[in-house]
């Protein structure tokens, strides 16, 4: 057969051809099978994920508020007072929103931009009924010496744009000052940092906590006959399938003062009854509560692993000569590196977005940035600051999870 | 596991060590869940073992609390329990079809951008929930469903499809494609094959997927803190809100309730997960 002449299948098309169609026949099938999910989680998921950026950017608020004054403050260099054209599109903007009872949104926005603001904007507020037309700048700046201060001024003219970071910069922190220049804020009022860090700490520590403890059972039950191991695995999975509310409600009954763990405590001699340590509401309670919670994530992983590795490996090199320390660092721990990862990660993942348990047990020293981000989305209702914080959290994750991926690799994930 | 003979002492209490180590951990994860079952029956108010209790006598343990969850006027656990069971029923049932379908389109060695696809899909259980519950309630206070019932069914199917897909792609990794391709050589059209054929074989997957699904929702409270209304209470939330006010014994009565549920939901999942394996021929 020459090479150019084409195989053909029973009706006539090149053999080629009609496999290259079936190929695409079943591309789009498979496509057309997935597309469902894909679009019901892109429309009510990833692009609200989107939105929330353009949410945590956004600052039209104020734009939207002052129309003429921006208009008006383009030409001001912001060396000296505005003009009197400013002071009197400021008037204008200012007048509607009172009219409308809006004026307390504006108050609050230039209040987190300059101090004292609310107050002299409430005076201008009242006074400005009695203004008459003309030379407002005059009118404005009897009301209040402030408004004779140009820095009120370049407060205002800050937020002339429609996005800004300063969220994120709030985030961690910082802040940009009257000069447009990045500083951290006083000392004493740096609560974000100390939140971030200290997410990142009981996130480490139950990660370690969670692997300690892990490795042994995880071990055992791989090592172990079936029908004991079987046993023993009820006792990791029973806790993986209870109430996360649940078992945070027996930590809360057996830490408490007069709890179990005190009593027992008491009962061993290691304190006195009158002194029992105060374990919950602190970063104690959210420790343990956290540890137990987590360790089927890490169990689960290691296990799948251990399972594979032939017991016959460690036989030999203990006929080698090995001693059994030796023996188990040389050949059983390396063996089990792909189970350590995916547990130590999955782990340190749910942990540093955790909610529920730091918020019931931990009290206020045990709070970490989830809660933070629940409360500015339930209490404050800074939405834009929520979605800031959850972003930030979200990357930090993300590249945690990009690290998993390359180290195990997405599809090694298992349940149970 | 027992020692060899030839085992030298200083080993044998390494070994013993090793264990004595492991059955504290096993205690450590399991006990918290005991406390709770004796504590539901106290017939006082405090959340600690009385003096009867030590002495077990019957007169310190009640059902009271338990009648006080079923037929107390104050009590929210009514309407939450029904609320719980219609979201977490619907959800499953919303993540199963679609988790399963996109499953199928998933396995398909056809299938283009699987990674990329396959890292949406599962987004969900990646992202940490408060976030995840930050983005779904802009979504449903945009399209008006937030404080619905349909919009925290959504919310769950969002959160339960990653299970579905993951259990259901495993269980199709094992499968025979071949089987599919003799039932159309027989003339059965797509449908039929589906019904007939694969389902059944991964039907396993699906069910555990399903309660892994079901769990999920039963058990969500973040997102559902956001979204829900007075009305949309769920079993989740009126615990949230009772351990934040005040533990009270009632909460112990509906918690050792819902251990109840979570041993049956393991007795189910692990007969499935045995069935699976022996249908996927897989034996250990």
């Amino acid at each position: 057969m020459s090479s150019e002449q084409k195989i053909l299948s029973t009706d006539g098309i090149p053999l080629e051809e009609s496999l290259k169609q079936a190929e695409k026949k079943n591309k789009i099938k498979a496509f057309l099978l997935v597309t469902p999910l894909l679009l019901f989680l892109i429309i009510t998921y990833i692009i609200p994920i989107a939105d929330m950026f353009s949410r945590s950017i956004d600052d039209k608020m104020v734009t939207n508020m002052l129309p003429k004054t921006y208009k008006a403050m383009e030409q001001w260099d912001g060396k000296e007072l505005p003009s009197e054209e400013v002071f009197k599109a400021f008037y204008l903007d200012y007048k509607i929103l009172v009219e409308n009872k809006t004026a307390g949104k504006l108050q609050t926005q230039l209040n987190y931009e300059k101090n004292g603001f609310k107050s002299v904007l409430k005076k201008l507020a009242r006074k400005q009924k009695k203004f008459e037309e003309g030379n407002y700048k005059e009118q404005i700046m009897k009301v209040h010496k402030r408004w004779r201060n140009v820095d009120y001024w370049r407060a205002i003219k800050r937020r002339a744009p429609s996005y800004t970071y300063s969220k994120y910069l709030k985030g961690v922190d910082m802040y940009s000052n009257e000069e447009g220049k990045i500083v951290q804020v006083a000392e004493n009022r740096r609560i974000h940092r100390i939140l971030w860090s200290r997410t990142l700490e009981v996130a480490f520590f139950v990660t370690l906590f969670c692997f300690l403890m892990a490795y042994p059972i995880a071990h055992l039950l791989a090592t172990l006959p079936m029908k004991y191991s079987n046993l023993l695995m009820i006792c990791v999975l029973l806790p993986f399938w209870t109430s996360l509310l649940v078992r945070t409600a027996s930590w809360m009954i057996l830490l408490q003062q007069q709890g179990l763990v005190n009593d027992f405590f008491v009962w061993i001699g290691l304190v006195t009854n009158d002194n029992r340590p105060e374990m919950m509401y602190n970063k104690t309670g959210t420790y343990v509560a956290m540890t137990q919670i987590l360790l089927p994530f890490m169990v689960l992983p290691l296990y799948s692993v251990m399972k594979t590795i032939s017991p016959s490996l460690m036989r030999a090199g203990k006929s080698l000569g090995a001693t059994p320390g030796v023996a188990f660092f040389k050949i059983y721990f390396p063996l089990t590196i792909p189970g350590i990862g995916a547990g130590c990660l999955l782990v340190f993942i749910l942990a540093i977005g955790y909610y529920i348990t730091p918020a019931l047990v931990g009290g206020a020293s045990g709070t970490l940035i989830s809660n933070q981000i629940a409360y500015h989305m339930k209490s404050t209702l800074d939405w834009s600051f929520a979605s800031a914080m959850g972003l930030m959290l979200l990357t930090g994750v993300l590249v945690i999870y990009w690290i998993y991926n390359k180290l195990v690799g997405v599809d090694n994930i298992k349940l149970g | 596991m027992a020692l060899p003979k030839y085992t030298e002492p200083h080993y044998r209490i390494w070994h013993y060590f090793y264990l004595f180590v492991c059955g504290c951990v096993f205690f450590f994860l399991i006990a918290p869940l005991f406390v709770i079952f004796p504590l539901s029956f106290n017939a006082e108010e405090f959340l600690v073992f009385t003096d009867g209790m030590k002495r077990l006598d019957p007169d310190a343990f009640s059902t009271r609390w338990y009648k006080d969850m079923v037929y107390g006027t104050k009590n929210p656990w009514g309407l939450a329990a029904k609320n719980s069971f219609i979201i977490a029923i619907f959800a499953t049932i919303g993540s199963i079809i679609l988790g399963t379908l996109a499953a199928l389109g998933l396995s398909s060695r056809h299938m283009p951008y699987k990674g990329l696809i396959m890292a949406i899909l599962i987004s969900p259980m990646i992202v940490p929930l408060i976030i995840s519950g930050v983005a779904i309630f802009f979504f449903m206070a945009k399209a008006g469903l937030a404080a619905t019932h349909l919009g925290i069914i959504l919310a769950h199917i969002i959160l339960g499809t990653p299970f579905v897909v993951i259990t259901v792609t495993a269980t199709l990794s094992g499968f025979d494609h071949s089987i599919t391709r003799a039932a159309s050589s027989l003339g059965s059209n797509p449908f039929n094959t589906f019904m007939k054929i694969t389902l059944p074989l991964i039907l396993p997957g699906v069910i555990s997927g399903g309660l892994f699904a079901f769990v999920t929702s039963f058990d969500e409270v973040v997102v559902v803190l956001f979204l829900a209304g007075l009305d949309n209470t769920t079993i989740p939330v009126q615990m949230w809100t009772g351990l934040r006010e005040q533990l009270s014994p009632t909460i112990l009565a509906v918690a050792t309730c819902l251990i109840i549920l979570s041993i049956l939901i393991l007795l189910t999942a692990e007969l499935l997960r045995r069935r699976s394996e022996r249908l996927r021929g897989i034996n250990r």
